[in-house]
């Protein structure tokens, strides 16, 4: 039984699915931590450790140059201490990739206390990347979008996880 | 130490159809074979190449993936050692050129550049099999046995720096295309 109100990894395999995703490179987050087991239990998942956000980017880099579609799960503090990484392996290789990034600090229209959810959409638009907001499954349609972007514009296109909270205490 | 152009000419002997990631050993490669399964990247991010490469011979387990990283590149990047020890792609073949400077900056030392041991690095983040190489002799002699058994390995070798200090603008430029290109002449050909 999912919660209506949140965003359940269920639905969030079923784009990967539906979008043929081949490897996640990734490394945990309190936002995106409950997709993990699901992940792992898959067979036609490949899943890529990293221990920094920026060695994703050039290992998901390799990965498209292999013929794999790969896509990345991060976190927005990780994704914004990888710029450079983003805009030399992603942006310049053309690599069209979708990154889930865990809106950490996002309080919705609430009054944000955390440095980490002010800078994450300036950043995304200094870098003129693409972002979709999603905070519960009936936005999960708005992940195919980004996969269909990122084809379309041979880029990096990226996924707010705007669901900390009901994620973190699944 | 050894010369980059000279280790690189031995290499190519023993090259077979590996797919050959020429990183800071580009220039000199590229005379030796400049082929789509050669990949004169640049440099698209510094301490990138080693993801990179383990990537594609993820993606790619059929062929042999050759690397030549470097010093520089891998201290920037410590954290991917684990991480392709734990993937451990079979297929892969990551040698770094050790020069103990930043080259292409005008020479400035590397942090330790004398006392850092690159081998014992990459076993203590799970590498199997690592070694640093000094000498033409035995790069020469090792070689063979490095390529014929399971990646991934891990080979440090201690090459001179070839300092450049020319303005960046004013560089003769060695690539006959770019990044983004060779990526999509190699997807094109793999199929």
């Amino acid at each position: 039984m999912t919660d209506a109100a949140a965003l359940s990894p269920e639905t969030v395999m079923a784009q990967m699915k539906k979008n043929g995703v081949t490897n996640i490179v990734w490394l945990p987050d309190s936002e995106t931590n409950w997709l993990f087991l699901l992940m792992q239990a898959d067979p036609d998942l490949r899943l890529v450790g990293v221990t920094r956000e920026g060695h994703a980017c050039s290992i998901a880099a390799g990965l498209f140059a292999g013929g794999k579609k790969p896509m990345l799960l991060i976190q927005n503090t990780g994704m914004m201490e990888s710029g450079d990484s983003i805009r030399g392996w992603l942006m310049g290789l053309k690599v069209p990739i979708v990154l889930m990034v865990g809106y950490r600090g996002y309080t919705r229209h609430g009054v944000n206390s955390d440095t980490a959810a002010t800078y994450t959409e300036r950043f995304l638009m200094a870098f003129g990347i693409p972002f979709y907001l999603v905070e519960n499954d009936g936005d999960a349609e708005r992940i195919s979008i980004a996969f269909a972007e990122a084809e379309k514009t041979q880029g990096p296109v990226v996924v707010l996880v705007g669901d900390e909270y009901h994620g973190f205490n699944r | 130490m050894m010369h980059t152009a000279d280790m690189l000419k031995i290499f190519a002997a023993h090259r077979g159809d590996a797919i050959v990631i020429s990183g800071r050993g580009g220039k000199h490669w590229m005379g030796l074979s400049d082929t789509i399964f050669d990949l004169p990247l640049g440099d698209p991010a510094m301490g990138g190449h080693s993801g990179f490469g383990l990537g594609l011979a993820l993606a790619r387990p059929d062929k042999r993936v050759v690397l030549f990283d470097s010093e520089g590149d891998i201290l920037m990047s410590l954290g991917q050692l684990p991480t392709i020890a734990e993937q451990a792609p079979a297929n892969f073949y990551h040698f770094i050129l050790d020069n103990e400077v930043y080259a292409t900056t005008g020479g400035q030392p590397v942090p330790n550049s004398k006392n850092v041991d690159y081998a014992m690095i990459a076993r203590g983040a799970g590498y199997p099999r690592a070694m640093n190489i000094a000498d033409l002799e035995t790069f020469s002699a090792e070689l063979p046995g490095i390529l014929a058994a399971p990646g991934p390995v891990f080979v440090s070798l201690k090459v001179w720096p070839e300092v450049e200090n020319t303005p960046i603008g004013q560089r003769v430029r060695w690539r006959k295309k770019g990044a983004d290109q060779v990526v999509k002449d190699l997807r094109g050909a793999l199929g």
